[in-house]
């Protein structure tokens, strides 16, 4: 079995009387691919902030590779290896996609220089044997995104914009990848071609990837483990052909139709 | 340091303008050393403007560096113009560092006016503080250049070299600067900053960096101002200074590290123009200038040259 990277422990968060985590006691394997699943406010995203950094929980901690980084702020979590997308893609909008994926390869670059005022964006990074402008060419490659390369991404459409938004995320190359509902907003010919080729993506790193998402089929189909979340709670934590036939997750969230057809599907 | 063609062409126009500066009259090389100065100033704010900030303090530290060489000539002797001008960078930078991190929390008009009031603050201080001349400030004793103390006629050719060496160390700095991976984290600070920090990047590391940056280039070109003047007073770090580097920063726009200077040169021509013309509502011409420019050239002179560019095959 692989070693445990993320632990969640008992992790509780209220905003006045709604309570958006309740006793959150999540361990995640190395290499994982975990789908988490509920119905709106049902709590997921107030976990992917509170592992990212974005909400500090009222109780509760967050370890990473044993270490803990409940109260880090979401930048040194990021230099962890704990990286993210958005469920509304947050780009740089005045800058093309190309310069998009170069911030993020630059500030990369950055890191591995330790902020030096002398980092040369013409030189290779340390530990990526690349030049910013290659690694930025070569990751819109890798998610489809050349005809797009000289688009500013204010008027990139929905579907590139996530796409970008990932590969941004993938930049630095995560052990962990928190993808907050990366089909959300997207046709649904477009939601399965983005999937795969995020998890394309994501497997050639051997990245460990927990994803929000409301298409169970797009669940039933990538995600190894389901985290079902209900008002704050998780209500089913198992493979998907078990947890989305969990009699309180078809009550809850995915309903009689979904269910019947779980089975069909593997 | 990075050194692209517009930079070394810069350096060369620089170069050009020190081997002519006998034959140039002395209210020009007047008028020149203050634009350099001035010009060091927007360098500096050029780089808030990149990152989507507006400083209307900016005045506070080109007063710092203009006290600091005014007092350490005046009160320790200190006449080397090699040694005033780093020094006063250095105290203006420290004090950079030092409100950088208060400043560098703030955001939006919240920035601006924040560093409006230091510079008031210290505004404040010099007008009630008659040991320093209060509101009349006090004279600066003629500088030495590396040992040579220059004939009266030669003084303000000197300045002037000095000054342009100044510029071009601190241009080609700038360059190198905007051109690294700390200069495209500019632009994304100003698109996206919470993007930028799940980036892993410190976007308030960055904008506490360029605070010290703009510090010490606003201390040389106090330093220069004080030299080229002989005069120091508070009237330096009032608001209606950081407005100018303001108005000359719009004049000239944020494109290349050269357009603060093309900016300070036209302000400089357009305020000796103004003064001489009309003496007392030279101000009206300054601000139907800025009109104008904002109206038919939002991005500044420099988005001509850009065109201009873009028009190249």
């Amino acid at each position: 079995m692989s070693e445990i990277i993320l632990h969640a422990k008992g992790l509780n968060k209220s905003f006045g009387a709604v309570v958006a985590a309740a006793d959150i006691d999540v361990a995640v394997p190395s290499g994982a691919c975990i789908g988490l699943i509920g119905t709106n406010g049902a709590g997921k995203t107030t976990f992917v902030n509170m592992i990212t950094g974005y909400l500090k929980p009222d109780s509760g901690t967050v370890e990473f590779n044993g270490r803990d980084i409940t109260q880090l702020p979401p930048r040194e979590i990021t230099q962890l290896g704990i990286c993210r997308s958005f469920q509304i893609p947050q780009l740089y909008n005045t800058l093309t996609a190309l310069e998009n994926l170069e911030v993020s390869f630059g500030i990369v670059s950055l890191i591995a220089n330790k902020g030096s005022l002398f980092t040369r964006t013409e030189r290779v990074i340390p530990g990526y044997s690349k030049t910013i402008r290659q690694l930025a060419e070569e990751s819109l490659e890798h998610f489809g995104l050349i005809a797009y390369r000289d688009k500013v991404a204010r008027v990139l459409p929905g579907g590139v914009r996530k796409l970008l938004d990932i590969a941004m995320a993938m930049a630095m190359r995560p052990k962990i990848l928190l993808l907050d509902e990366p089909t959300s907003g997207v046709s649904t010919e477009e939601k399965f071609q983005i999937m795969e080729m995020v998890m394309h993506a994501v497997r050639q790193g051997n990245t460990t990837v927990l994803f929000v998402e409301h298409d169970m089929e797009i669940v039933s189909k990538h995600a190894e483990r389901v985290l079902a979340f209900y008002e704050g709670r998780i209500i089913a934590d198992a493979a998907p052909e078990v947890a989305l036939k969990d009699e309180r997750v078809v009550k809850y969230i995915v309903g009689k139709t979904h269910a019947a057809t779980v089975g069909q599907e593997h | 340091m990075m050194l692209d063609k517009m930079t070394v062409r810069f350096g060369l126009v620089l170069l050009a303008m020190m081997a002519l500066t006998p034959f140039i009259p002395q209210w020009a090389l007047f008028i020149l050393t203050i634009t350099g100065a001035n010009g060091l100033v927007v360098l500096g704010l050029m780089l808030f403007l990149r990152a989507g900030l507006v400083s209307f303090g900016q005045a506070l530290f080109f007063c710092a560096g203009a006290y600091t060489t005014g007092l350490l000539a005046l009160v320790f002797g200190l006449r080397e113009v090699f040694v005033l001008l780093p020094l006063s960078a250095i105290v203006s930078g420290a004090l950079a560092y030092l409100l950088g991190f208060l400043l560098a929390k703030y955001r939006a008009i919240f920035f601006g006016l924040l560093s409006l009031a230091f510079s008031m603050i210290l505004y404040g201080l010099l007008v009630k503080t008659e040991a320093l001349g209060s509101t009349d400030g006090f004279n600066v004793p003629a500088v030495t250049i590396l040992g040579w103390a220059p004939e009266s006629d030669q003084v303000r050719q000197a300045v002037l070299g000095v000054t342009s060496v100044v510029i071009i160390f601190c241009v080609a700095f700038v360059n190198h600067l905007l051109k690294s991976p700390r200069g495209l984290l500019l632009t994304a600070i100003r698109d996206n900053e919470i993007r930028a920090e799940y980036m892993g990047a410190s976007a308030r590391g960055t904008i506490h960096l360029i605070y010290v940056i703009a510090g010490v280039l606003s201390g040389f070109a106090g330093a220069i101002a004080a030299i080229a003047v002989g005069h120091i007073d508070p009237a330096m770090a009032f608001w209606t200074t950081s407005g100018e580097f303001i108005f000359i920063a719009i004049l000239g726009g944020v494109g290349s590290v050269v357009a603060p200077f093309i900016g300070a040169l036209l302000f400089g021509m357009i305020h000796s123009v103004a003064f001489s013309y009309s003496p007392n509502t030279w101000q009206a011409v300054i601000g139907l200038s800025l009109i104008f420019v904002i109206l038919l050239l939002p991005n500044g002179l420099w988005s001509l040259v850009s065109k201009y560019k873009r028009g190249q095959p």
